[in-house]
């Protein structure tokens, strides 16, 4: 516990005399003109002129644009076309996370201290740690790669449509599944586990008699969470290819095509509220 | 002694051979849990056969050769002074957008979260808490509208007006952010301790003032911890909205992926993993330094 | 069980009461129906002659600028700075730009100065609120009242974070300032050593009523000890230290409150 001793009056003010200016100003003053002063860069940078939103082309063509959302697109045919297209966005992101589960759950297995046993008797061992971090590193550069670039890649390889966007989910997520299944698992007991190990079972045998049955509502809950983001970034994925409703917004979005932008649009928006309120749903009934 | 009778008794239960009471079935969760896995299984069936996924053909030897050699163009990564210098805008240009479409939408976010988190004043009329709870619902309603369309779908619309580049960027970002950055701000004034505003607004003090002197410095920190995270999300963002024509990284690796230039496009990728890195370092740091 | 029973109370300008009593007595949410705070169910509050809660909201906000509140748990932000939390009992006497300007530069330093230093805290001035004790932060808010344009002072359990020494301290200073200024001064207190020291009228309640209304020379310890009949560690030990975060009752609908004040 911190120990302060006071012995007499703080720096700047003697007893009996007001003080002449506030010591905190010239600090103030320091930040927030660096502030301003670095914000002009950044505007030069970003080509920041939004004047050029109220020019009258930009009207013009924005005007135009927003005009051609009225009507909406609400043809039979065209609306058949949105509802498959709707599904097998969904279908994209349930079989991402599926195949994003296989590949994470072996990897936190295998990343995660509280299967070590090497660590059961003081410091964990160099060989099993170094292993450890290595794929934890695997993991952190499956995240950071963003889901559009792996895309992007995977369409060269296997073609257009939907598997170059179910494998970058896939890889995607799995990097994210797999960092935050380890979390989940680090940060709940690990009592129970370590005495399954110390006993002599198997690290399978203690993941699923201790750590699994402890920890899988949580675990659960989260990949509900992801699948929630996964069907939004399906859509963000069909705008380089790999099908889905994202790839129908962008080809009428390139053909100025308003009604039908506007009506995949709508559908795109209550789709992500439904995903949310059947997430949230779930997650309440996980406890 | 109750207790031991009670074990006796049960033990008698179980250990009597065939003769006397079964032993209870063990419930593995009901018939609730069973129907919701049944439709689990279904949906991920489902999805996997109907999309026609071309297994075959990314599964066979020949495509995992042609695979391969892909991969292998991607080394040695393109690392000619000229192109690192192209590297190098369009990396400052992705921090750039960033950065400015994380304030705008920190500022815009304040500026809507304060209607967003009304709470009826003791003593107002009628009136007045209707159409303060109208405005209320009228902004989550647009925060949630902002909120639901990805940065980049934003991107592609906003390209009309603004045209090409990172304007469009930073003000898909600015949108879509703000649509984040409001709600959990709305939040966090709806739930800031109440004891410094209930003393001033006792005195008559209200509206601007009492926000500035009692519930903002309660929960300033916690806003700009909001905004700091959210910036980590944003620059990874940021880095592929060029794709669709936003400027920075995202549009050189547009490009140069599309006429087949794989080390270029390889330095590209490293440029993005180095500047994700280096706003995740900056962005946890500012806010172990604000929490002090 | 309503909080505050029928009662009649009339405060003369200039006057300083003390009111105690157990815990339970309703002595927090008297202060609370004197400060506007609180609607009372029937009954009558009048505040200079006009009738509060029927006044327009205007003229409202302005009545509830001429009083001043000190909640028993100090309402300070905690990353705030003792200048500007001071300076923030002054709220109600400055424009809208003077406020936002003095949250850039404190406007009035020479002002908080002399109010801390009356409480012996010149030289925490530019300490972050969070870094101070709580007894510190208890003189703090008392500080404030020194500030704001009020005459009506209306402070709930000023000493029940100070030690013997600092609570004769306050106090003395409370009253001695509340009696510079002509301000009528209603102090709730646990205190009642302290109180029958330094107040003239004692007013004793116990389960949301009004037990006695005295000069406190004609408070007999005979009453005292009925007052706090089933509470008598609270007569004689420190007040109870209110759980961590405890604030104003909120306008809820539950507290009844009868009372006719002139």
């Amino acid at each position: 516990m911190p120990l302060s001793l006071r012995a007499g009056p703080s720096a700047g003010t003697t007893t009996g005399q007001p003080p002449s200016h506030d010591p905190a100003w010239l600090g103030r003053l320091f930040w927030t003109t660096a502030a301003l002063v670095l914000l002009w860069p950044l505007m030069v940078a970003t080509e920041f002129r939004p004047w050029i939103l109220l020019a009258p082309d930009s009207l013009r063509s924005g005007g135009s644009f927003l005009a051609s959302f009225f009507p909406p697109a609400l043809g039979a045919e065209f609306l058949a076309m949105v509802a498959r297209e709707t599904w097998r966005t969904v279908a994209m992101a349930t079989a991402g996370i599926t195949l994003a589960l296989v590949l994470a759950l072996p990897l936190t297995l295998l990343t995660t201290r509280a299967l070590s046993v090497s660590a059961l008797s003081g410091r964990m061992a160099r060989g099993p740690f170094w292993l450890r971090q290595a794929l934890k590193w695997l993991l952190i550069v499956l995240r950071s790669i963003p889901e559009l670039v792996w895309a992007l890649v995977f369409v060269r390889v296997v073609g257009l449509g939907p598997t170059a966007g179910v494998l970058a989910i896939a890889l995607t997520y799995g990097g994210m599944l797999g960092k935050v299944y380890g979390e989940i698992l680090e940060s709940g007991e690990t009592a129970p586990t370590e005495a399954l190990l110390r006993n002599g079972s198997s690290r399978l045998q203690a993941f699923g008699y201790a750590l699994l049955p402890q920890n899988a509502a949580e675990l659960a809950s989260y990949t509900v969470y992801r699948w929630e983001c996964a069907i939004r970034s399906s859509v963000v994925l069909g705008f380089v290819g790999a099908g889905g409703l994202g790839q129908q917004l962008d080809s009428a979005m390139k053909m100025f095509n308003g009604g039908e932008v506007v009506t995949m649009l709508a559908v795109f928006v209550a789709l992500v509220a439904l995903a949310d309120r059947c997430s949230a749903g779930l997650r309440r009934a996980l406890g | 002694m109750a207790s031991t009778a009670h074990a006796h008794a049960a033990a008698a239960r179980w250990s009597a051979p065939g003769g006397g009471q079964r032993p209870p079935r063990p419930r593995a969760g009901g018939r609730k849990t069973t129907a919701f896995l049944l439709g689990l299984a279904l949906l991920v069936v489902a999805s996997f056969a109907t999309l026609d996924l071309q297994w075959a053909q990314f599964l066979s030897l020949d495509a995992l050769r042609s695979m391969g050699r892909f991969l292998a163009e991607f080394f040695p990564p393109d690392l000619s002074p000229a192109f690192l210098r192209k590297v190098l805008a369009g990396t400052l240009e992705t921090l750039a957008m960033s950065v400015l479409g994380t304030l705008l939408a920190a500022c815009a976010g304040l500026l809507l979260a304060v209607p967003a988190s009304a709470r009826p004043d003791a003593g107002d009329p009628v009136a007045s808490t209707l159409v303060r709870h109208a405005l209320r619902s009228a902004v989550r309603w647009a925060f949630n509208m902002l909120r639901a369309v990805p940065e980049l779908v934003w991107a592609a619309l906003l390209l009309v007006s603004a045209g090409l580049g990172p304007m469009a960027g930073t003000l898909a970002l600015a949108l879509h952010t703000t649509g984040v950055l409001g709600r959990l701000f709305a939040e966090a004034l709806e739930n800031a301790p109440a004891g410094p505003a209930q003393a001033l607004r006792a005195q008559g003090v209200g509206g601007l003032r009492l926000l500035c002197y009692a519930t903002l410095p309660q929960v300033l920190p916690q806003l700009m911890s909001y905004a700091l995270y959210r910036w980590e999300n944003n620059i990874r963002a940021a880095a592929v909205l060029g794709v669709v024509g936003a400027g920075g990284l995202g549009q050189l690796l547009a490009f140069h992926m599309g006429l087949f230039h794989m080390g270029k496009t390889a330095t590209v990728l490293l440029a993005m993993l180095a500047l994700v890195a280096l706003v995740d370092g900056v962005s946890y740091a500012a806010r172990r330094l604000m929490t002090r | 069980m309503p909080a505050l029973q029928r009662l009649d109370l009339t405060v003369a300008p200039g006057e300083q009461v003390a009111v105690i009593g157990p815990s339970g007595a309703g002595k927090t949410s008297l202060l609370q129906v004197l400060a506007c705070a609180l609607p009372p169910e029937s009954g009558r509050l009048m505040l200079d002659g006009a009738a509060p809660w029927a006044l327009p909201r205007r003229a409202l906000q302005r009545l509830r600028g001429r009083l001043f509140l000190a909640p028993q748990v100090p309402p300070l932000p905690p990353r705030q700075r003792v200048v500007t939390a001071v300076l923030a009992g002054a709220l109600p006497a400055m424009g809208l730009w003077a406020s936002l300007r003095s949250l850039v530069y404190p406007t009035d330093l020479a002002g908080a100065f002399a109010a801390l230093q009356r409480f012996d805290l010149g030289d925490k001035l530019f300490d972050r609120v969070d870094r101070l004790s709580g007894g510190e932060r208890q003189r703090v808010g008392l500080a404030r009242a020194l500030l704001a344009p009020a005459t009506l002072w209306l402070i709930d359990e000023p000493l029940s974070a100070l030690d013997p020494a600092r609570a004769r301290q306050a106090i003395n200073t409370l009253v001695g300032a509340a009696a510079e200024r002509g301000v009528t001064l209603v102090a709730t207190l646990h205190q009642v050593d302290a109180a029958l020291a330094n107040f003239s009228r004692i007013v004793g309640m116990r389960d949301g009523a009004l037990v006695f209304d005295l000069p406190a020379a004609q408070v007999t310890p005979d009453m005292l000890a009925r007052l706090y009949a089933q509470h008598e560690h609270e007569l004689h030990s420190a007040a109870p230290v209110p759980a961590n975060g405890a604030e104003l009752a909120t306008v809820l609908p539950g507290p009844r409150v009868a009372m006719q004040c002139r």
